[in-house]
């Protein structure tokens, strides 16, 4: 068996000397998340009450743009061809990937939230809340942008139609992150949605690198 | 023949861990009258051969002939349009994982990120083969990269990159390489010692399918030529 941390080791490697493909997308959550005050105005009530959509807005669209350049590269050089060509290491590439992927666009948007939580005058049990849902929501965001990008991988200029394929399954994910935040801001349990993403988790876990492969592969025939 | 720098078999002997699982001699890969269409082209049709462990064949023929697709298929990265491809005599999608696992392919592309040094993708290379972590310095000094292996592939040449590709090759423990214009912006020198280490490959009992429009100027009684004519 392949094991993953050589895998691993280059794609964070790779981060470290390509430092704007994971830096545009986190200023760009924050960004979004800077100009809403000033935009709808600072009325703290009114942010409060937006502040689980426009979070999570922001951060599937961020997740969105780092994906584009995901495979780029190495399906240019001829990295992804050749792996194919030796089939066992693939998984594990595949894997490095996901996982280079959320440390790298996920994870920060985590640490982010006490920020965000102050931009947006969101309350103690809505930021735990929110933290809950990033924890859970950002690494299903990372396995469907991967995905997403292993299928257009060799299109031209995938951008939008990654953003077609994508967004629509991120809709499950939004609806039920957004409400659990809701829920936390009216002191409703969520334990329902967090399961829900927990499951949707779990599900895109087990299938989507097998799906992520099986893409590359159909991508370099 | 001389090489500028030192030959590879005299120097750096490789160490066969273990045999080749095909004994010299053995039918390794056949394929059966394979055709291959591209956009409506019928790039070759009926095409049957045959490669023995030991046996090099070399793919000629003109630009667009249809020679990185044979390849392709032979590689198992696309599947033939007809006819079938047989490994020790089975069909390759029956054992493909061990078809894949004694293959090495490397294709038109250099297989090198460019954002890696030499060392750091001959890293990645060696765990995608399998094989445990080593110091590659000393190849890469067989290599004529010395003093090139911690800075970022793209600023190598186009040569010194496909000398980092090729690296590939001294550790590999695949019985067949594939190998797509290995010889492309190589140096003469670099072709030179490439053959030499073919040759050892050869001898040692592995085989080798490779395209090229330099003629091959190794000396070996198992070298064939598969000539593929440009079909309108």
């Amino acid at each position: 068996m392949v094991t993953l941390g050589p895998f691993l080791k280059r794609e964070l490697r790779l981060l470290a000397r390509q430092k704007a493909d994971w830096l545009n997308p986190v200023l760009f959550f924050l960004i979004v998340l800077s100009l809403f005050p000033l935009g709808v105005g600072p009325e703290p009530n009114l942010l409060r009450i937006i502040a689980p959509g426009v979070i999570w807005i922001a951060a599937l669209l961020s997740v969105l743009l780092a994906a584009e350049r995901l495979f780029k590269d190495d399906y240019r050089n001829g990295v992804v061809e050749q792996l194919v060509a030796s089939r066992q290491p693939l998984l594990a590439f595949v894997l490095a990937k996901l996982l280079a992927n959320w440390l790298s666009t996920g994870l920060p948007l985590v640490l982010l939230s006490p920020l965000v939580a102050l931009l947006l005058n969101v309350d103690m049990a809505s930021f735990i809340a929110m933290v809950l849902t990033l924890l859970l929501g950002t690494p299903l965001l990372s396995l469907l942008s991967v995905l997403g990008a292993a299928l257009t991988v060799s299109a031209d200029k995938g951008g939008i139609l990654l953003a077609l394929l994508i967004l629509p399954l991120y809709i499950p994910l939004l609806i039920f992150a957004s409400a659990a935040m809701e829920a936390a801001s009216m002191a409703l349990p969520y334990h329902g949605q967090l399961a829900v993403m927990l499951a949707m988790l779990l599900f895109a876990l087990a299938l989507v690198p097998l799906a992520v492969t099986s893409a590359l592969k159909i991508n370099v025939s | 023949m001389r090489a500028i720098f030192p030959i590879v078999d005299s120097q750096r002997p490789v160490i066969k861990h273990q045999p080749f699982s095909v004994p010299v001699g053995q039918l390794l890969l056949q394929a059966q009258s394979l055709s291959c269409i591209r956009q409506d082209r019928v790039l070759f049709e009926q095409l049957s051969l045959q490669v023995h462990a030991g046996e090099l064949l070399q793919v000629a023929g003109k630009n667009g002939a249809g020679k990185s697709s044979l390849l392709r298929l032979l590689a198992g990265l696309a599947t033939p349009d007809e006819g079938q491809l047989l490994y020790c005599r089975q069909p390759v999608a029956d054992v493909a994982t061990d078809y894949a696992a004694n293959l090495c392919y490397i294709g038109h592309h250099s297989g090198i990120h460019e954002q890696l040094t030499a060392l750091e993708n001959l890293a990645f290379w060696r765990a995608a083969a399998e094989l445990p972590q080593a110091d590659d310095l000393a190849l890469l000094a067989t290599l004529g990269l010395a003093g090139l292996e911690d800075i970022p592939c793209r600023m190598l040449s186009a040569g010194q990159q496909r000398r980092v590709s090729l690296a590939r090759l001294w550790f590999s423990r695949s019985q067949l390489w594939i190998l797509d214009e290995p010889f492309t912006a190589l140096d003469q020198s670099a072709i030179a010692m490439l053959q030499q280490f073919f040759l050892q490959h050869l001898t040692c009992g592995g085989a080798i399918i490779l395209t090229t429009h330099q003629p091959l100027s190794m000396v070996y009684d198992g070298l064939n030529t598969l000539e593929l004519a440009y079909r309108w």
